[in-house]
């Protein structure tokens, strides 16, 4: 029988529904006697007679790359646990869903929360965890409601808990919520978090969370949509998911197009199977009426903007434009950006590029956790500099002073933050360095133009 | 005057502990949400509570709940709102939604900065403060009303939405 979704929700033509299969479905619901229906936990099932090095195998084959933002691939950061380990396991889900531009992980929880846990199980197996966490973010309190009871009808049903289908093995998951840091999102982060403090990121070397992660024991943190996966890879077998996408950019991913185009939302394709050009004019209806494509930001807040008339040069010598890019992993790295977290937002001609920046500058203000000093301190002054720019009080060598903090915090601190914050920054400074400078006052050039800058002059402690 | 905490919450917070049989520190951030749900905000006298429960020192819970922007340490209103300040929601209007939603409540935000994002109305109804990304950015500008969760809020229509929550 065929699928059918909620009038105007259906899925475009070029969609390839795996993840999202159930996703605005008719008839489709939460609970657990909806998800049986539909085949759940019948993948459970298989990987608990198979091995769990085979399972880990699989997972390896699929080419499975993390769809939470950094791209690593699955198979090998579950590989990570050291072989002579003795400790726990542990595995964390993170539904911490916060950079910006990012929206999936919440239709999943919402909607079909079994296929979320079933992949879970199945990768807990795999590693042997047998206890694992859901860290939900705060702000979706529903979402930790529907995974609660989600849990406890996987529980009454014998797939989590004692002795698994008899299989012998023990797990249990619990949700955790998070409490509205963007910075627990980061593994170590969370970690810290979810051991009761504050989500200050760890170092590493040597707190890699495969070898010393929760509880200073073994830990796969892994997003929501790439437990997902692991469910579909049980199913397809790894090398035939191989084949969906584009080699080393395999299976679908979730696109979340925000911004100026006429049909906003989230859209699942085979990774690198569309061009950002098919992205806006084909899944998303194109531009809003009258006006251009001025900037994209491809994979959420953090990664580096494009310019809508850029040249990019790839590995193979060819030369492409903007609307002609892939939408994978390693074409978008070698674009200068990165496909992140999946989140598109789409920039027309009406928007201020200083006000873009000094939005995310606001944002990663809020969000640094403090812990490192270029990242702390950094992060404010990219935040007030960007605040005068906007407000046209500022000399157009402020422009140069915020590169230049930008410079200062990127390499610099504990966690990846430190490039978060700073990537917009350097990229917006970049490619639109004139737009910036024009909404600076000329009549500013060498003027000391802050209080701060004046306490600075005069030689006095601020 | 002592915490009085309903029987029903203890044994939730009891259960809750359970969760984490490796150290109940770990159990930190959901025993002040259940707080915070029952109170509306931490206390000094929750700190404390919960610091006891988990035999930590008041401080290992005060420093997570100043860290985290969803613990308040002040009475927020009847019904606290947040709006998504993020860039996305941002280019679809969530300013304008703050200010229209200011104006329909009669809250006053000039004296709002990083450590007091809060605001609240006279009469104590609402209160509302800038969030930063709820993750809905295809379909903004969005907020939240307590728990309940609006998408494409347009900003003229901010008294249609509090009107919702008038009791």
């Amino acid at each position: 029988m065929a699928i059918q979704y909620i009038s105007g929700k259906e899925p475009h033509a070029r969609e390839k529904r795996l993840i999202f299969k159930n996703i605005d479905r008719v008839g489709f619901t939460p609970s657990i006697d909806s998800f049986l229906e539909d085949g759940g936990y019948e993948q459970l099932k298989v990987a608990l007679k198979m091995e769990k090095s085979a399972i880990i195998n699989e997972v390896k084959a699929s080419g499975l790359r993390g769809r939470g933002g950094a791209g690593f691939p699955t198979g090998v950061k579950w590989g990570f646990i050291p072989p002579t380990n003795t400790k726990p396991v542990y595995i964390i889900c993170n539904a911490d869903e916060s950079e910006p531009g990012t929206f999936k992980d919440r239709y999943i929880l919402h909607q079909d929360p079994h296929q979320l846990l079933e992949g879970m199980i199945i990768a807990c197996f795999a590693v042997n965890a047998k206890l694992g966490y859901i860290y939900i973010r705060e702000e979706f309190p529903q979402a930790a409601i529907i995974v609660e009871k989600a849990i406890a009808e996987a529980r009454a049903k014998g797939f989590l808990g004692k002795d698994i289908l008899g299989s012998g093995f023990d797990c249990e998951l619990y949700v955790h919520r998070g409490a509205g840091a963007y910075i627990c999102g980061e593994e170590t982060g969370l970690i810290e978090s979810l051991e009761g403090k504050r989500p200050y990121p760890r170092i590493k070397p040597p707190y890699f969370p495969a070898a010393l992660g929760l509880y200073m024991s073994p830990t796969i943190v892994n997003n929501v949509e790439s437990l997902c996966h692991v469910k579909h890879i049980i199913q397809m077998g790894g090398a035939e998911y191989a084949k969906l996408g584009t080699p080393n950019n395999t299976g679908t991913r979730i696109l979340c197009v925000s911004g100026d185009v006429q049909k906003p939302g989230y859209y699942e394709v085979e990774v690198g199977k569309v061009t950002m050009g098919e992205v806006i004019d084909v899944l998303c209806g194109g531009m809003k009426p009258g006006r251009k494509l001025k900037a994209i930001i491809p994979g959420g807040s953090s990664s580096k903007v494009l310019r809508a008339d850029e040249k990019f040069k790839l590995k193979d010598g060819r030369e492409i434009g903007i609307m002609d890019i892939p939408m994978d992993f390693d074409t978008m790295a070698a674009c200068g950006s990165m496909a992140g977290s999946g989140g598109v937002i789409i920039m027309d001609d009406s928007r201020s590029m200083t006000w873009v920046i000094n939005n995310l500058n606001n944002f990663y203000a809020h969000e640094s956790c403090g812990q490192c000093t270029p990242c702390r301190e950094g992060s404010l002054w990219m935040k007030k500099i960007s605040d005068r720019i906007v407000s046209g009080e500022a000399s157009p060598d402020d422009v140069d002073s915020l590169e230049s903090v930008a410079n200062q915090i990127e390499g610099k601190t504990i966690c990846a933050f430190g490039e978060a914050c700073s990537w917009p920054t350097q990229s917006f400074i970049k490619k639109f360095r004139d737009e910036m400078k024009g909404d600076c006052k000329p009549e500013l050039v060498g003027e000391i133009v802050s209080d701060e800058g004046k306490v600075a002059a005069a030689g006095l402690a601020a | 005057m002592a915490l009085a905490i309903p029987a029903e919450l203890e044994s939730k917070i009891d259960e809750v502990i359970t969760h984490y049989p490796v150290s109940k520190r770990s159990a930190v951030l959901p025993l002040l949400h259940l707080m915070q749900h029952q109170f509306r905000f931490i206390s000094d006298e929750i700190v404390n509570w919960v610091a006891a429960k988990l035999s930590l020192e008041p401080i290992q819970v005060l420093e997570v709940v100043t860290f985290y922007p969803g613990f308040r340490q002040t009475a927020p209103g009847k019904y606290h709102i947040r709006v998504c300040r993020t860039l996305s929601c941002a280019m679809a209007g969530s300013y304008e939604l703050m200010d229209s939603l200011c104006q329909a409540a009669k809250i006053d935000r000039s004296h709002v900065d990083h450590h007091h994002p809060i605001a609240v109305s006279e009469d104590g109804k609402y209160s509302i403060e800038f969030a930063e990304c709820l993750a809905s950015c295809g379909f903004g500008p969005v907020c939240m009303v307590e728990d309940d969760f609006f998408e494409k809020v347009e900003p003229a229509k901010a008294g249609e939405l509090l009107a919702r929550y008038s009791a």
